[in-house]
């Protein structure tokens, strides 16, 4: 079915008139009808609005004024707002709450003709490694339905994975768009931090939240991030860096490529198995011509600590606004205002989202606020500098995404800390805010493997490249559920 | 035991650009409630700030005009604690790296003696939005017009030593940021606030005593009797043996004194951390430059300027220069009647008299700077005395028409002429033979009655000195 197809393919299917916008919207919608309840990939499904922009697509084709973009149906986190459309961030607090404007990604996509299919699962407020902490229940993997999609993008993994959508936005903090891209076998693409503007984007860990791609391959991502990427002057954060077309060097040859692969991503922890097909992944690109070495990142096994003081600590105070003041979940029938308070938060936030402004704000609080605050950010900077030291002698750096394959549900709710480890090689990326991706690598019993790609500031082109020549020879990403 | 009072002030000042701090989102007073707020004002999820250029300008500018080290970067902090006028939760201020550092303030005291007072630095926040208590019953209606709108603080080193010295600080700082057009600066409406901290030490020592804070004073005179008042509340406890205990106190100026607002305020930790969705404010020379490029000529330049240019007293000058609209309008004046001395008497004395009964501020004066220009020149050019100028000022108050035109109108053009003149002191001498005697009898003040009654046969035109020089000579002849 064309809806099992992929971006690229999409677009030169409705370029070409074999299928319209409305009749393949109309096909997703019915598959969302029949997967979703079980799935559970999206929060909201907008029929009516994904029916109307599909139509206003078909129109514009008719008249000669179709994009490459246009009348593709996509999701949204429900991170992004949209305006009229609700945005819930995966939390009660906001289970009542119409976005009254749309994220700058939400606009480009809707310029760009996009058609919105709905919202999807997550994690509440991104917070979380397997979308299990969801206002709106867990959503489960295609591949295995006992089993997590990942987070806090799950949503988006899933309904991508599930084909319930010819791609999706995302978020990654600290892995949440790579980590669900490996456990679901899709291809997820975090940039550099400021390549792509946050505005409408709500706000978790404001110096480390990124919006990015989820695709099934590599090609599709670039068409998604020339949509995205760009200058926003309402975003203080975002760059002026030059936007390039991502889909311009994608067939570049990879000889000469040198490739870094930490010795400090390969050692206690890593399943032998996902090992065993990240090497194998890795000698392919060997056959592509690239040139592997070891490399170090000394502070590595910091990154996990100076992530879960520096990200609860942003978001203690980016989540203060949710006091059932102006908008979002309010208690019934407050006495006062610091019962108004207390009672709005206490029910409004689930237990991680409660854990983590608790650490956050223990993080910041006077006699603590050196030890812990700064010096994690003092950490952060010589991460930074181990990756810096690393480009110096490699191009891009690779391993895997994950220690192994997706859990089953409900396997890690006993211990926050071993969920915070799942994120181990992704987090450092963040704090260091380089781009990187997550492309499907392998199985292991049925379950996909990621291999992670870690490039240079605003390198997202190189990193597509180096992603879209291994699609080329391999099929990892062509391999579906089921 | 005698004491000495320690005083440090914050003075909050509204910023006057058209938009707030980080979003833009019109400043304007007075609009229905919350008719001012967009989303990031009320703090919508997704929202992120911008910082407005030209509060930046304008915090330079006041840092450019005190001779303050200028931070080339600096950095927005965000204070965190709940409250239902601050919408985010914090408020994105300065704390370790504000834009303006160390500078002084130069204040002028009632007895002529300056006196320069330590500014510790000024930072860029937001304003929180407005609570209002008294038209709600049980409740409190939230206001979020004002959240967001750009506030410099001002923290002044403890380095002022009474109420009076307190009051002159703020007055100048007044002047100050009014000559710069940062700020309207009124008291009475919020665009200018003060907080006092106070202490008092034996006289003599240099630790500092404990410091109470006091908040709530709206206008020059409380800033006198708030300090006064809680001066007097310290020294008591202490000669009584107590201890202060650090804390905020409001001042009540209905029963002039100051009460512990200890029973509302938790001790706030407010987790200061850098702002994430802002960059550090990085400025170099050229824009400082051209920040000092439109800085106006400052108060204490201008009175300086007024004294060597116009020959004014320095008391003179400091009042004429005191206020930028002021000055502009007294040397419009001078302009246009070349007399320096006239024109610093008229516009400090009888105009002023005039826009203080009525409450006007000299930018809506009934009478234009030309129009009192016109007048004194009249006086200049003796076509009427100083005496009939002010018969002919109240008519120009009233909107009658210029100096001209009310001369003409009235009749009111002075005698001058010799014979004319003559023929009045004749008369008037003829009909008074008993003062004549009185005057030849070595009374010489009765004079003052002779030239009362020309005066009043010339219904006051006659011009008062050749009255004088014509009966000195008729009388002593």
């Amino acid at each position: 079915m064309m809806i099992d197809s992929g971006l690229a393919d999409i677009s030169r299917a409705l370029a070409d008139g074999s299928i319209s916008s409305v009749e393949l919207t109309q096909d997703y919608l019915k598959r969302i009808a029949a997967e979703n309840t079980d799935l559970n990939a999206y929060i909201t499904v907008c029929d009516e609005l994904a029916l109307a922009q599909a139509k206003a697509a078909d129109e514009k084709r008719s008249n000669g004024n179709a994009g490459v973009f246009t009348g593709i149906p996509i999701a949204h986190k429900d991170l992004f707002c949209t305006n009229g459309v609700r945005t819930s961030c995966g939390s009660r607090m906001l289970d009542n709450f119409i976005a009254p404007y749309d994220a700058f990604i939400v606009e480009r996509f809707n310029e760009a003709g996009a058609v919105t299919l709905g919202k999807t699962n997550m994690d509440e407020f991104a917070m979380g490694s397997s979308n299990e902490t969801s206002f709106y229940g867990p959503v489960k993997n295609p591949w295995d339905r006992t089993r997590v999609p990942g987070g806090s993008s799950g949503g988006s993994a899933a309904a991508v994975a599930g084909r319930l959508c010819a791609g999706a936005t995302a978020t990654d903090t600290g892995g949440s768009i790579r980590q669900p891209a490996s456990f679901t076998g899709i291809t997820g693409l975090k940039p550099t931090y400021g390549r792509v503007s946050r505005w409408g984007m709500v706000a978790f860990a404001s110096s480390l939240d990124q919006a990015g791609t989820m695709t099934q391959t590599a090609e599709d991502a670039a068409m998604m991030l020339n949509v995205m990427a760009g200058t926003d002057v309402k975003d203080s954060t975002c760059s002026n860096a030059p936007v390039e077309d991502y889909t311009a060097n994608l067939d570049k040859p990879l000889d000469g490529l040198r490739i870094g692969i930490p010795v400090e991503h390969f050692s206690d922890g890593l399943d032998s198995e996902v090992e065993k097909a990240i090497r194998a992944a890795i000698a392919e690109f060997e056959k592509l011509g690239a040139v592997v070495k070891e490399v170090n990142l000394d502070n590595s096994h910091l990154s996990v600590s100076a992530y879960y003081v520096i990200a609860p600590a942003e978001a203690s105070a980016n989540l203060s606004r949710y006091d059932g003041v102006r908008y979002g979940y309010r208690c019934d029938n407050p006495v006062d205002l610091e019962d108004m308070y207390k009672r709005t938060r206490s029910e409004g936030f689930g237990a991680e989202v409660k854990r983590r402004i608790m650490v956050g704000t223990y993080a910041l609080s006077a006699g603590y606020y050196d030890a812990y605050y700064i010096k994690a950010q003092k950490i952060r900077r010589l991460i930074k500098n181990d990756f810096q030291k690393a480009f110096e002698e490699v191009d891009v750096i690779m391993g895997p995404t994950s220690p192994h394959t997706a859990f089953p549900i409900g396997s890690k709710n006993d211990d926050p800390v071993t969920m915070y480890l799942e994120d181990i090689y992704t987090i450092a990326v963040n704090l260091a805010g380089l781009p990187g991706l997550s492309i499907p690598a392998g199985l292991v019993n049925n379950l996909p493997v990621g291999l992670q790609i870690v490039g240079k500031d605003f390198a997202e082109s190189q990193l597509l490249n180096v992603a879209h020549k291994f699609q080329q020879v391999t099929d990892w990403h062509t391999r579906q559920p089921g | 035991m005698e004491w000495e009072t320690v005083i440090g002030l914050e003075v909050h000042v509204q910023l006057s650009t058209a938009s707030k701090l980080f979003s833009g989102t019109s400043t304007a007073f007075g609009a229905e409630p919350n008719t001012q707020a967009n989303i990031y004002d009320l703090a919508m999820p997704g929202t992120l700030p911008v910082l407005n250029q030209e509060a930046l300008r304008m915090a330079v500018k006041f840092g450019l005009a005190i001779d303050a080290e200028i931070g080339k970067k600096s950095v927005f902090d965000r204070k965190n604690y709940f409250y239902p006028d601050l919408p985010k939760g914090y408020q994105t201020s300065q704390l370790d790296f504000p834009t303006v550092g160390k500078g002084e303030l130069v204040i002028d005291m009632e007895d002529g003696s300056h006196k320069t007072i330590g500014v510790t630095r000024a930072h860029m926040e937001e304003d929180a939005g407005k609570s209002l208590h008294e038209d709600f019953h049980g409740k409190t209606g939230i206001d979020l017009n004002r959240a967001g709108t750009p506030l410099l603080e001002i923290v002044s080193e403890p380095d002022i030593r009474s109420a009076k010295e307190a009051v002159a600080y703020l007055k100048k700082l007044h002047s100050m940021i009014l000559y710069l057009g940062i700020s309207d600066g009124d008291m009475s409406q919020g665009s200018m606030r003060c907080d006092a901290n106070v202490s008092v030490r034996p006289k003599g020592t240099t630790e500092l005593g404990t410091r109470t804070e006091i908040k709530n004073i709206n206008s020059f005179r409380f800033v006198e009797k708030a300090i006064n008042i809680e001066v007097e509340r310290q020294i008591d406890i202490i000669e009584d043996g107590g201890r202060i205990i650090q804390e905020t106190r409001l001042y009540d100026s209905e029963r002039n004194e100051t009460r512990s607002m200890r029973s509302k305020e938790v001790a706030n930790d407010y987790r200061y951390f850098p702002e994430p969705d802002l960059l550090p404010v990085v400025i170099d020379d050229a824009f400082i430059e051209s920040v000092r490029e439109t800085l106006p000529e400052l108060p204490d330049i201008k009175r300086a300027r007024f004294q060597e240019q116009y020959g004014l007293s320095e008391y003179d000058a400091m009042v004429l220069a005191a206020d930028l609209a002021t000055a502009n309008y007294f040397e419009e004046v001078v302009a246009g009647c070349d007399d320096a001395k006239l024109s610093a008497n008229w516009v400090m004395g009888d105009l002023q008299a005039v826009l203080n009964k009525n409450e006007t501020p000299i930018s809506q004066s009934p009478v234009a700077a030309k129009d009192l220009a016109g007048l004194i020149s009249r006086i200049k050019d003796n076509t009427i005395s100083s005496k009939i100028a002010k018969t002919v000022f109240e008519a120009m108050l009233a909107g009658e028409g210029d100096a001209d035109a009310i001369i003409e109108s009235k009749g009111l053009k002075q005698v001058t002429d010799t014979g004319a003149i003559e023929a009045m002191v004749d008369e008037v001498i003829a009909n008074n033979p008993d003062q004549v005697q009185q005057y030849k009898d070595g009374k010489e003040q009765v004079i003052g009655f002779f030239v009362g009654q020309v005066m009043k046969a010339s219904q006051g035109k006659a011009n008062p000195g050749q009255v004088n020089q014509m009966l000195k000579e008729k009388l002593s002849s």
